[in-house]
């Protein structure tokens, strides 16, 4: 039993980053924007968050920082994203471009960064981990559950299960919702009743950047005790999370715990002693998320629901 | 033909504006971190190569070499309306079947060898893109999903290959050196590209591979601009249900395009890894090969054609060159790629300069018609 705990533990520490980011990627497809730069993002977030733990760390510790920093990320996300809505909107530019260009300025910027401003001139940026809760009080006793989702996890669990709460009501209910929606299925549409489709993709934008700085944070917070201006690739395949979650919360919840359980498997599986008398070698176990992945979309990407207008630029005197 | 040859330059000049853009932010970032050095700095870097004489040229050939090829591969993808992000894997497939042949076909003859090795590596490449076709084509996946996933599954079993099997120099953790015989050859490269130690003739490391990528260009120019088979290539990309209806077979495209985009950067990888003892060998690292993601790059600054790959392949290698260079002026060296990534976020602004062009060549032109026929008034 102590193992399924384990394991169930572990891959919360994959499977959230990838949900909050994917969200985020939702939010920016569903107005119309197709965002690829959620790499790019979630570097630039973790940099000026971890850069924040590592400069005050002596001062403070614990959740109070730990929010304070996950502030700051969202902050930076959406301060950076805003390069890319003000080149994918406003200037109508192709978005695979600037996608692209914010994903090669973010990583070098850390890197220059961190080693311009740390005393001693490295790029990784080192902190100590005060942020893990042992136990939640009360909640951490009920049988089962306690053990599952209430012990030995982050405050960072939470919110990411609190965003896709939020992200799952709300997107089929809210009149924003329902003109975000419309901006990214039919802008011309959303234009003629009044709607500013320019500023409601600006919103889904930044949205998508608020939550990609902060999934940058979450990844790295339980899985290192330094930042080294990467996030492995986890911008990416929160991009396949999105498209094999078809561009739906309940659907990209289930493929990031998929993915994340996958990944988990990768990388303990040297403790389940069945899967290790099995004899086989651990490159082998790292690839498995990413063909499984494969195989999944084969089968399910035959009917592809993408937001039909998505990547579009919307070009209001065309119409 | 003047009307082409016009619209090429338009373009080129909103590349050349990017590039401009670029450097002046990279001039600020360099103003803010160092103003003592900055003006050196730009100075290094956009001298490049010739910091270090003939011999720093031939090293920004060398370097333009890889990502040329792969430039190649994401721009002929891009003209069929596919976004290659998997060229680092293609790469990687392609690098590693050559030094599998390089190493162990030994019975080559000559320069057979190299010639197999490298022909083995473009077709390495050609598997790994068709499976993204494929997938699109006939599963309606998207490419830039399958080419992730691919990117990752050929990192992990490339190390799980390497680390298995003869080809692993376990002491350096990378791969053992390939035959002498399957060594790009020089072809009078380094009589050229050298500077002079003492007695000691040091050459720079560029090789043939810089003919292949060219040579590769000007074809990829000619199946794309002068068959009816790129024609087809670039009618899907332009719309795929109007290619559909004129009779294309859009699935064929789709993969075939693939395909060769996949080929161009195996040979990317293996113009990399064929490399005399000194040179680039696989190593067991989980990084995903840079010169695929900088290929995005190159093709994105030369605008997807050809022989505007073949510059901004130059230009990007050139800069890099140069910024090797700035670590004596307390700058780092990763300044670079943030200028790049800034040259190409300004480059995707190109559609709004030529929009504001044309209007401003439309008003001129209004307002002569208009002085004209005034003047026919009076």
């Amino acid at each position: 039993m102590d193992a399924i705990y384990f394991l169930f533990q572990q891959m919360m520490f994959f499977s959230i980053p990838l949900l909050i980011v994917a969200l985020g990627g939702m939010y920016s497809e569903r107005s119309g924007v197709v965002n690829i730069a959620l790499e790019g993002i979630m570097v630039s977030g973790a940099f000026t968050s971890i850069f924040f733990i590592s400069g005050v760390q002596n001062h403070m510790s614990g959740q109070g920082l730990l929010l304070i920093a996950i502030l700051i990320a969202m902050v930076t996300g959406a301060l950076f994203s805003l390069l890319h809505a003000y080149a994918a909107i406003t200037l109508r530019s192709d978005q695979t471009i600037s996608g692209t260009a914010l994903n090669m300025i973010a990583p070098a910027a850390a890197i220059y960064m961190a080693r311009m401003l740390q005393p001693n001139g490295v790029q990784q940026i080192q902190f100590n981990n005060t942020f893990r809760i042992p136990k939640v009080p009360v909640l951490g006793d009920i049988p089962v559950l306690g053990p599952l989702l209430f012990q030995n996890a982050y405050i960072t669990t939470y919110i990411g299960l609190l965003i896709f709460a939020v992200s799952a009501f709300t997107l089929y209910r809210t009149r924003f919702s329902l003109r975000l929606r419309a901006c990214g299925e039919h802008p011309q549409a959303a234009d003629s009743v009044g709607v500013n489709v320019y500023k409601i993709r600006y919103a889904g934008v930044l949205i998508s950047g608020a939550l990609a700085g902060l999934g940058g944070l979450v990844y790295v917070i339980p899985t290192s005790t330094n930042f080294n201006a990467t996030v492995s690739g986890y911008g990416f395949l929160a991009l396949a999370v999105l498209i094999f979650g078809q561009w739906k919360p309940w659907r990209i919840l289930m493929a990031a715990f998929f993915f994340g359980l996958m990944k988990t498997i990768a990388s303990a599986y040297s403790g389940i002693p069945f899967l290790l008398n099995l004899g086989i070698p651990s490159d082998i176990y790292k690839m498995v998320p990413f063909i499984a992945t494969l195989i999944a979309l084969a089968f399910t990407s035959k009917r592809s629901q993408a937001p039909r207008a998505s990547g579009v630029p919307y070009d209001k005197g065309q119409r | 033909m003047v009307e082409r040859f016009k619209k090429g330059l338009s373009s080129m000049s909103a590349s050349v504006l990017a590039i401009v853009a670029g450097l002046f932010a990279g001039f600020i970032i360099l103003l803010i971190s160092n103003p003592a050095n900055a003006l050196k700095g730009l100075q290094t870097i956009l001298i490049g190569g010739w910091n270090n004489g003939i011999k720093g040229v031939g090293q920004v050939l060398y370097f333009a070499t890889p990502i040329i090829l792969t430039g190649l591969s994401v721009g002929f993808a891009f003209k069929t309306g596919m976004f290659n992000i998997g060229a680092a894997g293609q790469l990687m497939v392609g690098g590693f079947v050559s030094v599998y042949v390089g190493v162990t076909w030994t019975f080559l003859p000559g320069a057979w060898h190299w010639i197999v090795a490298l022909f083995m590596g473009a077709l390495g490449g050609m598997v790994w893109g068709m499976l993204v076709g494929l997938f699109k084509a006939l599963l309606n996946v998207h490419e830039v999903i399958t080419s992730i996933m691919l990117n990752y599954i050929a990192l992990y079993a490339i190390n799980y290959l390497v680390k298995n099997s003869h080809l692993f120099d376990a002491l350096k953790n990378q791969t053992v050196n390939v035959a002498a015989n399957a060594v790009l050859p020089k072809a009078g490269l380094d009589q050229i590209f050298y500077v002079l130690k003492g007695r000691y003739h040091d050459a720079s490391s560029v090789n043939s591979g810089i003919f292949i990528a060219i040579g590769l260009a000007v074809i990829v120019y000619i199946i794309l601009n002068k068959t009816t088979f790129g024609f087809e290539l670039k009618a899907c990309g332009f719309n795929k249900h109007a290619s559909r209806y004129a009779g294309i077979n859009e699935n064929r495209a789709i993969i075939t395009s693939m395909a060769i985009a996949g080929a161009l950067s195996g040979v990317a990888g293996a113009t990399m890894y064929l490399a005399p003892p000194s040179g680039m060998h696989i190593h067991v690292a989980e990084i995903l090969a840079a010169e695929g993601f900088n290929g995005i790059a190159v093709a994105l600054l030369g605008m997807s054609n050809p022989i505007g790959i073949i510059f901004s392949g130059l230009f990007i290698a050139h800069i890099t060159v140069g910024g090797s260079y700035l670590q004596s002026l307390k700058y780092m060296k990763e300044i670079i790629e943030i200028i790049i990534g800034m040259i190409i976020y300004f480059s995707a602004f190109s559609l709004l300069v030529r929009d504001v062009l044309a209007r401003i060549a439309k008003r001129r032109k209004k307002a002569e018609g208009a002085t004209s026929k005034n003047e026919e008034e009076c």
